[in-house]
């Protein structure tokens, strides 16, 4: 599969900040990227770029097979942008809004009311899409951006929080779409806060931090990176909690963690849920009560917090 | 060829897009419509009597110079709203879209059309009432509106350039103050051009919204019989000139205001 996003070396500088630090990114025909990072990692301003919005101050990137810079016109008719805040008029309806997206991709106007018709019901905005945008709630905004996105059902996605402010049903019936779109070809680089929204939705997933990438893989690729699954246990009383520790200490794989303030245990294992069974009985037979016991895998949650919650120098950053 | 019909349809739709909001946010429209019928009553009555014109009556005179200032006004409206439009964030998605990167300039100077003709409606319903009339054929009259709308369509360029130099509302309307209130009123627009001290006079002669004003007073039938000719050329031939300095703006305004347009938001 040829890569249909494709960049390498961006670099953008806002005065004394460095928001691209030399970010490179790839993503195949088809497969949808996931770009995590905290809050300033550069997400936006990536998808910026991508998206013909800004100038990168160096590096190139082209997307399908277009060079951004050079041709940001010609980039413009196989995109779809839903950027991380909404961008709609606030006096025209919702199907005027999608209306006017269409004819402004050159759909013809039947084509385009078609289009705005279909999109409105898809995102369950039929009624509302007779109303001024102003009279909408956050996530119909929300939605109704998404949908300008997909007006011409372009090959190529851009979505910057795509889902940040939707209720959880309106989140799930969101990945349904992008899944249906994905299943007719379209490429997605999205963006996103919810790892589980990563993990269900993103082929690959490329972690940056401070302008930078600082992990890329599958999501399974990156759990098991991150660590094996472990035992968590919580007791009553903090005072059995070393007797606890050394009980376990015999299925431990790794270096296990007590924390005596919340009287919890972590015990890295291989082996799975007989060995969790295995571990009750020993913790029973000794009469130690056992508040909450549980087997963890890591999360992306996980790997995110191991990569970027503490500020790491960065040679090591390198892979 | 494709890349001109294109600019047109985009233009078109923007046109359309600024239409529908001109309905939808009332507000603004009534400020419009109500400052004109406030100055066609202002000079009617507090002025009208302490200036003379001779062998004519000063409304009769007033109303085209009105008519002129108010669509040279009407001009910042298209500086703001397109300022406005940057601010907001609509941009962003004008700006991922493959439009013609003109149609947000040339669709809001279309449908600025839009205030300028119910405005002069207004006026003229106000002119009406306080005395003013025409005087003049049908095709006269109507040209002399069509001339109107033309300089004022031609002057939305400049405001559209005016209002990227300095692209916030907020400033704006004082931004386009300087170029507005110096050219509608060292004019003929209230008094006899003939009438000011030596530089004013010169620059008036020449002033642009000058010669709208006097070709609107002709075409409406506005000049008392008796009056002597102009002396200066621009007022002797005003329908020429207008039209030379329509089509100046146009050519100098334009492109200027697409350049600045292009560079100002490519920036952000
Ligand atoms: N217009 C701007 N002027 C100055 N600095 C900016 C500008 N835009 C972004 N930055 C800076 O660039 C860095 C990256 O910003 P960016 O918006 O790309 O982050 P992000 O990963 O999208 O963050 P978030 O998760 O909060 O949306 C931040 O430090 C931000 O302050
Ligand atoms: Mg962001």
């Amino acid at each position: 599969m040829p890569n249909l996003v494709e960049a390498s070396g961006l670099v953008k500088r806002y005065r004394a900040v460095t928001a691209l630090d030399g970010l490179d990114l790839a993503v195949a025909e088809g497969s949808v990227l996931g770009l995590l990072g905290p809050n300033g990692a550069g997400k936006t301003t990536a998808v910026s770029i991508l998206a013909t919005l800004l100038t990168p101050d160096a590096g190139s990137a082209q997307v399908a097979g277009i060079d951004v810079v050079a041709k940001p016109h010609e980039v413009r008719r196989h995109i779809g942008l839903s950027g991380q805040f909404a961008a709609l008029d606030e006096h025209l309806t919702g199907f005027e809004n999608l209306f006017m997206v269409g004819r402004l991709y050159h759909l013809g106007k039947p084509r385009a009311r078609d289009r705005a018709v279909e999109l409105l019901e898809l995102f369950e905005l039929t009624e509302a899409g007779r109303r001024p945008v102003k009279t909408y709630s956050g996530g119909m905004r929300r939605r109704l951006d998404l949908a300008g996105a997909l007006v011409a059902a372009p090959p190529v996605l851009f979505l910057d929080e795509p889902t940040t402010g939707l209720d959880p049903y309106s989140r799930r019936q969101l990945w349904e779409v992008i899944r249906g779109m994905v299943g007719d070809g379209t490429t997605v680089l999205l963006t996103t806060q919810y790892l589980e929204e990563a993990d269900r939705l993103a082929d690959r997933i490329l972690v940056i931090d401070h302008g930078r990438a600082i992990a890329e893989g599958a999501p399974d690729e990156l759990k098991s990176r991150i660590g094996a699954e472990r035992i968590e246990v919580t007791v009553t009383d903090a005072a059995v909690l070393e007797e606890a520790r050394q009980l376990l200490a015999r299925f431990a794989v790794g270096e296990q963690q007590a924390d005596a303030r919340s009287r919890s245990l972590i015990t890295p294992i291989a082996g799975g849920m007989p060995v969790l069974s295995a571990a009750l009985q020993e913790l029973q037979r000794a009469g130690i009560a056992v508040r909450d016991i549980g087997l963890r895998r890591p999360t992306l949650d996980d790997v995110f917090l191991t990569l970027t919650g503490h500020v790491s120098a960065p040679e090591e950053n390198d892979e | 060829m494709k890349e001109l019909v294109y600019a047109v349809n985009d233009a078109a739709v923007i046109a359309w897009r600024n239409v529908i909001r001109i309905r939808r946010v009332p507000d603004l429209l009534v400020f419009v419509l109500i400052s004109p019928i406030m100055f066609v009553l202002l000079f009617a009555f507090v002025f009208g009597n302490s200036i003379d014109i001779p062998g004519g009556s000063y409304r009769e005179f007033l109303i085209a110079g009105i008519f002129a200032q108010t669509v040279v006004f009407g001009a910042s409206f298209t500086g703001a709203g397109l300022a406005e439009d940057i601010q907001k964030g609509i941009i962003n998605r004008f700006r991922a879209l493959p439009m013609s990167r003109s149609a947000l300039l040339v669709g809001r100077t279309l449908s600025d059309v839009v205030y300028n003709v119910l405005s002069l409606l207004v006026m003229a319903l106000t002119g009406l009432l306080v005395g003013w009339g025409i005087s003049s054929s049908a095709l006269d009259a109507a040209t002399g509106f069509a001339l109107l709308l033309l300089f004022a369509y031609a002057f939305s360029w400049v405001m559209a350039y005016v209002g990227l130099l300095v692209p916030s509302v907020e400033v704006i309307n004082n931004a386009s103050f300087i170029v507005t209130m110096p050219l509608t009123f060292v004019a003929n627009t209230f008094v006899p051009a003939e009438n000011l001290p030596p530089l004013l006079r010169t620059f008036a002669l020449w002033n642009p919204v000058s010669a709208v004003t006097q070709a609107t007073r002709e075409l409406f039938g506005n000049i008392p019989p008796g009056t002597p000719p102009p002396e200066a050329w621009p007022l002797q031939n005003p329908v020429l000139y207008t039209l030379l300095w329509v089509g100046l703006l146009i050519a100098v305004f334009a492109p200027l205001a697409v350049r600045r347009y292009r560079s100002s938001v490519d920036k952000r």
